[in-house]
């Protein structure tokens, strides 16, 4: 394996972005701009499918590792993957391009420079994903919020500057923390090098400390409830493409980090502030499912039933067990795939009818039938029914609950309840109904490239729903070692 | 006296303004040329640094009074290149305000051999004699545009303060020698005892004085007026080349005669340091000027930069040195866009004159964005890198307080810089300046952006340029 396969998943899109960047064409070649920006990050999904088909399934050590010194005797360049990030760098590569085909006349203004920020955006995804040294996380993870911050502002709705700060400056609250902790680490245990970390581990009087700090910025980027206020806010003024990939991916990042650093690096303090987390995911699903409930804006629910799915992924993560951890990642890579689907859905209607607001809606299932039943699929995904991968993740997750604590179970089963109340409502009132609104009947179905972006959102959605073997099987051997590891480490260091 | 070598780039600098003065005199209209000749003359003087002297040897010359080294070799080059660009820039400035003259890039020369001789000062005469020389040139800078209100008001506001600071500076070390017997830093680093109170005095006093003069909080009143009203071509000479000299200063009268009293001046530098990061975040929020934005935005990285020495080591001493180079490329390209806000003959100098920036002007706005963004330091940009060194020594010496005070403080310094990339890119545009700006303007904009830019794929180079860098 001599050909550095990641580096070049990272820097592709960033080549696409600079050849964008000295592409001249303003106004006339629109359609042009989009091919190049399709055309890399296309490049970039296959490259990443090869990835997985070269991946060994049997082993949980990171594989296709490069290690380059980056700042002598202080930083490595080194990154790898393994079962648990492989997924998701997938799911990174597979959402972008259809976010640049999602891109339409709703932006007209400045589109070279907002598939720039899309094709940058990939970049530090994917290297967040990838990094196996914590500065080079920590870079990465902070990076994006430069392009997220201008997607938002600059593209974004009515309140968007509002929505941009607030979303920079909460995330680079939680966010610093995490650099005192990781530098601590570094005087420490005289290293960032993950895998070298894994095997000395860091000291147990040190963890619970480091814990919260790392915890500070996860949990603002989850959002995990109380500090989930920046997100509706930054998913309804965002523009669709930006909804999309904050929902499907940038919130994944968050989960990640804690099974790769919170359970990995400080076994110990997670044990010790696991009934904080079960506590604030429990929270989260319940409290943010009752306030989507009622929401009238559509993007708004959406966003509100994130913080609810993400609420089941700490909760799943936290429990380490197989099934669990397992239900977690396939939880979020379920909720990339429906929610990116999702704000796709809410953003052609918002592009028909400029309206949001779920009452300008109702009984359209006679003048858009095809979206109605796209748009069905997502919804019963979004409720976990079974059949769908939306089901999978959930069920994995409150059996391992169960397992561990009945209570909280239960309250999480309940939230599970308030979600299908608040999906199927939604449903009902935009679908279903009588006609009201008379300018409904000017609303056309949907286009040929919708449908075919749904069309690939609902695909897996239902494959890995019956299916879910190709995900479980990547992800086993990596879950089961980061869990004996664990185990280990608690036992031996009470 | 074998080693006169070593003092050549002084020598030289100072005949040259003796060379220069004349010709001025007996040359009608020679401004053109002098500024030609002057920047001829500090980039030799930079390359006979950096041949002759540049070493890690440690020499000391004229019985023990001034000191070359690595460190002071090293700042000298920086002084000198910032010197060399900040008058590369300034010349159409200078033309539009006709105050093109000839004592502009003397009074500069004059004020780089004045800080040249703090940089290299082992004693606290030669160190008082070339900060009154810096100090003497930068009143008249200040005030140069003499017709104005307020550069007259900020020539003289900093005139007073200034004298005040140097007056407390003087006591202070006057107390020093009192109690030393001697005004050289090596010997009274051998003969004091340290219980003596009077000394701890004297330190604070001379600290103060230094306080001053980067301005750091609660030294810091004179900052925004004096950006403000100074030119801008003067501005951006104050709010970087005086600082590399003072911070030297800083350095060696802390670690070379009194390391033994560190824990008197450690808890001053704390909060000093903590000081400035904060107020300088928070007082920033409320500005409508970019001078004075800018002047509170650098009394929040000599915070920073303070962070570094506060902590006593060596990493210390070094993340100081990286901080602040890298925040004279910023301020640098900062200033480049500051320079480009021109129409018809009128600069701009309010935040809101920005506004929409990004649809008239994409490339200087971008410039800009990658500038701020660096500034408030996120990644991947060179001033992440900057404060990353800072904590890493911060942190080594398990002073957390400090370290979280000074990343939350980038937190609120963030939001001010985001106030400008939201006029700059969300409001609506206003009419598009000029578009004709000197080659040198342009050249000097791309080349802070890309080095702020590029940064991370060399991070390596800057750190090694500076660990050689060895002073306990």
């Amino acid at each position: 394996m001599n050909f550095p396969i990641l580096s070049s998943l990272i820097l592709l899109p960033l080549i696409g972005a600079v050849f964008l960047f000295f592409t001249k064409s303003r106004n006339e070649n629109n359609i042009t701009l989009k091919y190049v920006a399709l055309f890399t990050s296309l490049v970039n999904f296959f490259l990443s499918i090869y990835l997985w088909f070269l991946f060994d399934q049997t082993t949980s050590e990171f594989q296709f590792v490069e290690d380059r010194i980056w700042i002598e005797g202080l930083i490595n360049y080194k990154v790898g993957v393994d079962g648990i990030s492989i997924l998701f760098i997938i799911l990174t590569t597979f959402i972008t391009p259809l976010c640049i085909i999602s891109v339409n006349n709703s932006i007209s203004d400045r589109l070279n420079e907002f598939l720039i920020a899309i094709l940058i955006m990939e970049t530090f995804m994917i290297g967040v994903f990838c990094s196996l040294d914590l500065v080079v996380f920590y870079l990465f993870f902070e990076a994006g919020l430069i392009p997220m911050f201008l997607i938002i502002g600059i593209w974004g709705g009515s309140r968007r500057v509002y929505s941009a700060f607030k979303f920079f400056l909460f995330t680079l609250l939680g966010s610093v923390l995490m650099l005192v902790a990781i530098i601590s680490i570094y005087w420490i245990t005289g290293t960032t090098d993950v895998v070298k970390l894994y095997e000395i581990g860091v000291d147990t009087k040190y963890q619970n400390l480091l814990w919260l700090a790392f915890f500070s910025s996860f949990a603002v980027k989850t959002p995990m409830w109380p500090v989930h206020t920046w997100l509706p806010d930054a998913h309804v003024e965002a523009p669709t493409a930006g909804s999309v990939l904050l929902a499907a991916i940038l919130l994944k990042m968050a989960g990640y980090g804690f099974i790769r650093f919170s359970l990995g690096l400080f076994p110990t303090a997670s044990e010790v502030f696991t009934p904080l987390i079960y506590t604030l995911s429990v929270i989260a699903i319940i409290f943010t499912s009752l306030i989507a409930l009622m929401q009238e804006d559509m993007k708004k629910l959406i966003a509100y039933s994130s913080v609810a799915h993400m609420g089941f992924v700490t909760l799943g993560i936290f429990t380490i067990q197989q099934q669990g951890i397992e239900g977690s990642i396939i939880q979020m890579i379920s909720h990339g795939l429906v929610s990116a689907a999702l704000f796709l859905c809410v953003g052609v209607v918002y592009d028909r009818m400029h309206s949001r607001l779920i009452n300008t809606y109702g009984g359209i299932v006679s003048i858009v039938p095809k979206y109605s039943v796209l748009f069905m699929i997502f919804t019963l995904a979004a409720l976990g029914l079974p059949g769908t991968s939306g089901f999978v993740g959930e069920f994995l997750i409150l059996m391992a609950a169960f397992k561990d604590n009945f209570l909280v179970a239960v309250l999480a089963s309940l939230g599970v309840i308030i979600g299908a109340a608040y999906m199927l409502w939604l449903y009902k009132r935009v679908i279903f109904g009588k006609l009201i609104n008379s300018d409904l009947n000017k609303m056309i179905d949907l286009n040929k490239s919708e449908i075919f972006i749904l069309s690939c959102l609902a695909i897996p959605t239902l494959y890995f729903g019956f299916y879910p073997d190709p995900l479980i099987n990547t992800i086993e051997v990596s879950i089961s070692d980061l869990i004996d590891n664990y185990n280990f480490n608690i036992v031996s260091k009470p | 006296m074998s080693n006169i070598e070593l003092v050549f780039p002084e020598i030289f600098i100072s005949l040259s303004i003796m060379f220069l003065l004349i010709l001025g005199v007996f040359k009608k209209n020679s401004s053109k040329i002098i500024q030609n000749v002057s920047l001829l003359i500090l980039l030799i003087t930079a390359v006979i640094t950096f041949n002759e002297t540049l070493s890690d040897k440690q020499i000391t010359l004229f019985n023990e009074s001034v000191i070359i080294d690595y460190l002071s070799s090293f700042m000298k080059i920086v002084t000198l290149l910032a010197a060399f660009i900040v008058l590369l820039i300034s010349s159409n400035y200078l033309r539009t305000f006709k105050i093109f003259k000839i004592e502009y890039p003397i009074l500069i020369l004059s004020s780089v051999l004045g800080m040249m001789i703090m940089i290299s000062s082992n004693d606290l005469i030669v160190f008082y004699m070339g900060l009154e020389l810096q100090s003497l040139a930068l009143y008249v800078l200040a005030s140069f545009d003499r017709d104005k209100l307020k550069s007259s008001e900020a020539g003289l506001k900093y005139f007073v303060l200034s004298a005040l600071s140097s007056g407390l500076l003087l006591y202070g070390c006057s107390l020093i020698y009192g109690f030393t017997g001697s005004t050289n830093f090596n010997v009274i680093a051998n003969q004091f005892n340290t219980n003596e109170y009077a000394i701890t005095f004297g330190i604070v006093f001379v600290l103060v004085g230094l306080a001053f003069k980067i301005s750091a909080v609660p030294f810091h009143m004179w900052a925004p007026d004096v950006y403000e009203g100074s030119p801008t071509s003067v501005t951006l000479f104050f709010t970087i080349v005086p600082k590399i000299a003072a911070l030297t200063v800083f350095i060696r009268f802390l670690f070379v005669p009194f390391l033994n009293l560190i824990e008197q001046w450690q808890m001053i530098l704390v909060f000093l340091s903590i000081a400035s990061m904060l107020f300088g975040a928070i007082a920033a929020i409320g500005q409508k000027n970019l001078k004075r934005l800018i002047a509170y935005s650098s009394i929040s990285h000599v915070g920073y930069a303070l962070a570094g020495l506060a902590t006593g080591s060596n990493d210390g001493i070094q993340s100081s040195v990286i901080y602040i180079t890298i925040y004279i490329i910023m301020n640098l390209g900062f200033f480049s866009c500051l320079l480009m806000m021109k129409r018809n003959n009128v600069y701009y100098e309010q935040i809101d004159d920005l506004s929409g920036l990004s649809k008239n002007h994409p490339m200087l706005s971008l410039s800009l964005l990658i500038i701020l963004f660096s500034l408030a330091g996120i990644p991947p940009l060179a001033g992440f890198f900057a404060k990353f060194y800072i904590f890493k020594s911060v942190i080594e010496q398990s002073m957390y307080f400090l370290a979280i005070v000074g990343l939350l403080a980038t937190v609120v310094a963030a939001f001010y810089y985001l106030r400008i990339i939201k006029i700059m890119y969300f409001d609506k545009e206003k009419e598009s300046y000029d578009k004709d700006h000197s080659l040198w303007l342009k050249f000097s904009l791309t080349f802070s952006t890309l080095i702020i830019l590029l940064y991370f794929i060399f991070p390596s180079q800057l750190v090694d340029a500076v660990s050689k860098i060895n002073i306990i």
